[in-house]
């Protein structure tokens, strides 16, 4: 013995400690991963070895390779192993190795649970406490369950360093076994006047975090909470009760009331940042709750927003926005500051709220401050934000916010100068909403989108990465369906048809070819009239005849048929104008109707018509459907703008009039309830005009006239421009209010200032008749914001009464004993009962007991433990379950032959031995005894007696307790591995005597079944092929086990081999019972 | 709730990583990944919040190591600075003006401690002294223990 722990020592001189491996991997900057699978090589080796400060050693340096990524799942056992050794120092490294290791499924946990109650129970109020930090990460439910009452009574433990951290880990027992909340909260409730500091801040923790998630249940406590709030200095516990309140207060208003005068009091007060956040926050929460704002408060919110750190300053005002609006709204330069800051969650903070605090009025100043940001920003993340955020607020709510159209395109058009944005897009959606919704801007607009498609490459520097021209296809679609409003349609042809157009995206050359046929109509209808422009007609099918070929060849379907048909078009033209017939008007005809904007829910105003039922097949053609749905069911704000997405699909280019028309034949087609309008020919318009349901479809009407603008101005000078036009119009706003006399004056002044045309009232008048949506929308169409709570949520099941008095069965938490009695599902008898549940590594038998008309319980965990081959240690548990005092306790066993119970040197062979402790009410303690074993060939039951004193407060009685200790074989086992070439050989040489098993009727899995042959018989898996393993076994005195186990149709078969049959014969008949059991 | 917190060099190497919750192993190494990246990446000088998911990351350089914790949503994030100073106080004085060395070469003492002062994700014991104190106590027993084995090494004694 002592040579083995001499040979340990030097062993470990030899061994890498952490700080070697440390600097080993250190040393090894550039092999380091062959250099760590070297030390896990070494770990290996040691964790083989018996000694604990060898293994321990291991597991430290398993602990910082596993931080450093390696998988050390495989070492799991021989944490449990370090986790058990009696030393604190081992100990202390196996519970850290075990809190970074384990989670949920590491199967290991469920062999710790009796460990960790002796822990818990230990007289060391360190290893207690190294015990319940551990816990505290790897709590599964079974731990929780298993040892909720342990824990429970820690938390009356008389250590206050112990019983906070009992009182804090109850917090995650309640998570993962809901149902100890309620025997467990009047203690826990008791916590909170613990006169430890420490302990009542760990309740005031838990019951903050229990109270966050269902506050409702919590509001009985808000007196005590509240006397505490105003009694405690602490400034860690204020924090977490004023968080409480913040959420108690929206169920119970009238505690929000009472709550602001100490809460602006802490304000005012308090040096502590965290704090007055915190304040702040739950005045915000209070003020939210009382519908009423209240002004003096809010203003001294305000003054103290300031003084917080800007990010949290900003998120707090994004609380109070909600509500509180205005008090925010006076912060704007602040906020607008906020852009400036080196930080970009600042920055994207301030954004947040600044969308929700522009209007009518502001608007302009808070986008031309962004617009400067666009410019400046570095980072195309950001300043794709800002483009985002522009957008965002200029389009809230329909619009609400624009006054000035113009005003809004030429933004639209100057973000078209960002370089490599990804919104294009998005840009071009918005451009297309307004062109089409705001009719009045669509002159303005379309001379816009002239000089981008003149200077379009401006914008396509790099076509297949820059996502902005995109742009190019909203203008060219809203130059060719608008085209009316065009001063020069033929220049505009002449920069749609440029080859450079060649080089961009396919559905963009599609709309291009398709508008440029509607502007050739155009400039047909604009050259016919004059005999002298016949010429220039003929140029123009000329022009597109000389283009069009380009686009023909193209590779993209889409564009090369409408190019192919439309110069085949061209060329029949051309035939015609040679022949001086007027075609004007016939192609104008291709492309009439007007376009009309739909709202999104229109459709679903349409009232059907009586004796209709739209359910029912007129024909049957179910592949028609799709497309049309398709079609029918714009879900966004605008049908144009969020159909415009899916022109990814070169297939499906929609914008094309025809198809357009196509569309408009549907809906129609539906209110007439005839379907065979889907196909109707052109000359069908003109009876979709005059429809019989047009008049339902709400239609955007913006009556607004729009000043004449000069096209083909440089987009600089526009903005400019547009920067004092937008002056005036302020100006004129306030000129509005006055009489007309000063409105004229007030265009006179603008005229000298050089506007090119006349400028209406009506400019003055806010342009955003945009807000139809409102009596669109189904007046049932609420918002389905109450989004239920996550069913997975852990917090949903401690949604619990708990004010309702316990019931008397509830008073006690359930205690199961021993994980492997729920597994196995073995009887657990009461009175005598004695069952024997095989545990842990080397050899252990687990006995327990539970008895004595509930007066008294004691549970013996026998750990059968030989290091030579005939000692056993026997760990008993002693728990008084019952309300007095138990003292003087003696053990005795009656020795067999084969086993003895080891007593000192002069005690009688039948002396009982004192229990070195003494048990007060719901305490237990744990004692070892030494049994020296001869043969472990066969099993063996020890009767034995405890005595012991059971004290009252007037009495004192003598009682006996009888029980029994059931060694089994099994408990004998040792796992051992074993190689497959070792095993060979042992098989090979003939020393062992065979035996075998049938079991019938096995339904699980075989790899549950290994594993259970595995765990409950300590053996371990050396070869599995297909469903057939060999496993292997030896026991303290060396006999070797093998087995060789296979199934078949439910049917097992063991075919076993041993040097000693009797210990087999045993072996194979507990391995039966096992399964006999389950 | 504290949900982990983790300490890591400005090259981006783990030094120490406390998970108050269970997570699994691939999990974990995906949020180390994100932090280290993410905080790695703010400039000096900007703001110590960081919105990550539905967690509130609280970060802060103390030379050359950053102390990185994820929150709840609801948690106050002043108060989670002021848990990693109270952390860094307690290392600097366990350690005596503590360096990134000191957590590397004793890694299981900067855990030990830590688990003193935290449990569970929530604030243990407010009050330094007691830390410290606890500190102290277990490593008097583990001496202690220490010396007794090293007596019966030489006695040969198990």
């Amino acid at each position: 013995m002592a040579l083995k722990i001499v040979k340990g020592s030097i062993d470990r001189m030899f061994d890498k400690n952490l700080q070697d491996l440390v600097r080993g991997i250190r040393n090894h900057k550039e092999d380091e991963a062959k250099y760590i699978s070297t030390c896990i090589d070494e770990i290996k080796q040691e964790l083989k070895q018996d000694n604990i400060a060898v293994k321990a050693n291991a597991v430290c340096k398993l602990t910082y390779l596993q931080m450093l990524g390696y998988d050390v799942s495989w070492a799991a056992f021989n944490i449990v192993e370090v986790m058990s050794s009696s030393k604190f120092t081992y100990k202390r490294i196996g519970y850290l190795a075990a809190s970074q290791c384990f989670h949920e499924s590491t199967d290991v946990i469920m062999l710790t649970t009796n460990q960790i109650r002796k822990d818990l129970s230990s007289p060391n109020q360190y290893d207690t406490g190294v015990a319940l930090t551990g816990l505290s990460c790897f709590v599964t439910p079974d731990l929780a369950r298993d040892l909720a009452n342990d824990i429970m009574t820690l938390m009356s433990h008389t250590k206050p360093y112990i019983r906070k951290k009992a009182v804090l880990i109850m917090y995650k027992v309640f998570l993962k076994y809901p149902e100890s909340l309620r025997p467990a909260f009047p203690r826990l409730k008791e916590k909170l006047e613990d006169p430890d500091p420490g302990v009542q801040s760990a309740a005031v923790n838990v019951i903050c975090e229990l109270a966050r998630r269902n506050p409702k249940n919590y509001l009985s406590l808000a007196p005590l909470f509240f006397k505490l709030m105003t009694s405690s200095t602490n400034n860690w516990v204020l924090i977490k009760i004023i968080k409480l309140f913040g959420a108690l207060t929206p169920l119970e208003p009238r505690l929000g009331k009472k709550l602001i005068e100490p809460l602006t009091n802490l304000i005012h007060s308090t040096s502590a940042m965290s704090l007055l956040y915190e304040c702040v926050n739950t005045v915000i929460a209070v003020l939210i709750s009382l519908s009423s704002g209240m002004p003096n408060h809010s203003a001294s919110i305000q003054v103290s927003l300031r003084s917080i750190q800007h990010y949290l300053g900003l998120l707090a005002m994004s609380k109070i926005l909600k509500t509180h609006p205005k008090s925010v709204q006076s912060h704007k330069d602040l906020i607008l500051q906020c852009l400036d800051d080196k930080d970009e969650s600042i920055r994207l903070r301030a954004l947040d709220l600044l969308y929700g605090m522009v209007s009518k009025k502001n608007l302009m100043e808070i986008v031309k401050k962004l617009m400067l940001h666009v410019d400046k920003a570095e980072g195309t993340t950001y300043r794709d934000e800002l483009l985002t955020k522009i957008i965002d607020i200029c389009s809230q709510s329909n619009y609400q916010y624009i006054t000035n159209f113009e005003w809004y395109i030429s933004i639209l058009v100057e973000l078209t100068r960002l370089e490599g944005t990804r919104h294009g897009h998005l840009i071009a959606s918005q451009m297309l909403d307004v062109a089409i919704r705001v009719k009045a801007i669509r002159a303005f607009a379309v001379a816009q989108m002239a000089t981008l498609l003149d200077n379009a490459h401006l914008l396509t520097g790099n076509t297949q990465r820059n996502g902005i021209c995109e742009v190019l296809y909203a203008a060219a679609w809203i130059c060719g369906e608008f085209s009316e409003h065009l001063e020069d349609p033929l220049s505009t042809l002449e920069a749609m048809l440029r080859p450079k157009v060649a080089t961009l995206p396919g559905h963009i050359q599609a709309v291009y070819v398709q508008n440029a046929a509607k502007l050739f109509a155009t400039v047909l209808r604009g050259q016919e009239g004059a005999p002298a422009d016949r010429t220039v007609a003929q140029e123009t099918s000329q022009l597109l005849i000389d283009r069009l070929p380009l686009f023909v060849q193209s590779a993209n379907l889409e564009v090369q048929e409408r190019a192919s048909c439309i110069l085949q078009l061209v060329k029949y033209i051309q035939k015609l104008q040679q022949k001086d017939v007027e075609v004007a008007e016939e192609v104008t005809a291709l492309f009439a109707g007007e376009l009309n904007p739909v709202a999104p829910k229109a459709q679903k105003k349409v009232p059907v018509p009586e004796g209709l039922d739209l359910d029912a097949w007129i024909n049957e053609p179910p592949s028609e459907s799709e497309s049309e749905d398709e079609g029918r069911k714009p879900k966004g704000k605008a049908v144009f703008a969020k159909e415009e997405s899916k022109h990814t699909k070169p297939r499906y280019t929609e914008v094309d009039e025809k198809e357009l028309a196509k569309r408009r034949e549907v809906r129609k087609a539906e209110q007439a309830n005839n379907p065979f309008y889907i196909k109707a020919s052109p000359s069908s318009q003109k009876v979709y005009q005059d429809g019989v349901g047009v008049e339902h479809i709400p239609v955007v009407q913006i009556d607004l006239s729009v000043p004449l603008k000069v096209p083909g101005m440089p987009m600089s000078d526009q903005y400019v421009k547009l920067e004092e036009e937008r002056r005036q119009k302020d100006k004129a706003d306030k000129k509005k209010k006055d009489k007309k006399k000063r409105r004229e004056k007030g265009e006179k002044g603008r005229r000298r200032k050089g506007d090119s045309g006349p400028e209406s009232e009506e400019d003055i008048t806010p342009a955003h008749m945009v807000d139809i949506t409102t009596e669109e929308m189904p007046e049932n169409a609420l918002p389905s914001d109450d989004d239920e709570k996550d069913p997975n949520d852990p917090h949903k099941a401690l949604d619990i009464d708990l004010d309702k008095p316990l019931a008397d069965s509830e008073k006690k938490l359930p205690v199961r004993t021993h994980r492997p009695d729920e597994v196995l599902r073995s009887p657990v008898d009461d009175g005598e009962g004695v069952e024997v549940v095989p545990e842990l590594k080397k050899k252990s038998g687990k006995e327990k007991k539970d008895k004595k008309k509930d007066k008294d319980r004691k549970m013996c965990d026998i750990q059968g433990n030989l290091q030579d081959g005939s000692q056993v240690v026997v760990s008993v548990i002693f728990e008084n379950k019952c309300d007095s005092f138990i003292k003087a306790m003696e053990f005795n066993v009656l020795d067999s032959l084969n086993s003895k119970l080891q007593r000192p040197e002069g005690a009688g062979p039948h002396d009982g031995l004192t229990v070195p402790f003494q048990l007060p009410p719901g305490i237990s303690n744990e004692a070892r005894f030494v049994f020296s074993v001869q043969s472990i060939v066969m099993p063996q039951k020890l009767k034995g007696t405890l005595t012991f004193i059971v004290k009252t407060d007037d009495s004192s009685t003598h009682e006996k307790l009888d029980f029994k200790l059931h060694f089994t074989c099994t408990s004998y086992l040792i796992t051992t591995p074993c190689y497959s070439d070792a095993y060979a050989k042992l098989l090979e040489s003939g020393d062992l005597k065979g035996s075998s098993l049938k079991l019938e009727g096995v339904s699980q899995p075989f790899h549950h079944l290994l594993a259970r042959i595995c765990f409950h018989h300590h053996f371990s898996v050396v070869e599995r092929i297909g469903s057939c393993a060999s496993m292997y076994s030896r026991s303290i005195q060396g006999h070797h086990v093998c087995l060789l186990v296979k199934t078949a149709d439910q049917t097992v078969s063991i075919d076993a081999k041993c040097d000693e049959p009797g210990l087999l014969g045993n072996v194979l008949d507990e391995i039966k019972l096992t399964f006999s059991q389950c | 709730m504290m949900r982990f917190l983790l300490l890591f060099s400005r090259q981006g190497k783990l030094r120490l990583q406390k998970w108050f919750t269970p997570i699994p192993e691939r999990e974990k190494k995906k949020i180390v990944r994100d932090m280290t990246t993410m905080v790695l990446a703010r400039k000096p000088r900007s703001c110590n919040f960081l919105h990550w998911k539905d967690l509130k990351i609280v970060y802060k350089r103390y030379a050359s190591l950053y102390f990185c914790c994820g929150l709840d949503a609801e948690e106050n994030e002043l108060i989670a600075l002021e848990m990693l100073h109270r952390y860094v106080e307690l290392l600097d004085k366990y350690f005596g003006n503590v360096c990134e060395l000191d957590i590397i070469f004793n890694f299981e003492k900067a855990y030990f401690i830590l688990d003193e002062f935290l449990l569970g994700g929530e604030i243990q014991e407010t009050s330094k002294q007691v830390v410290s104190r606890a500190i102290e106590a277990s490593d008097m027993l583990q001496e202690a223990e220490i010396d007794n084995s090293d007596y019966d090494l030489e006695l040969g004694w198990p």
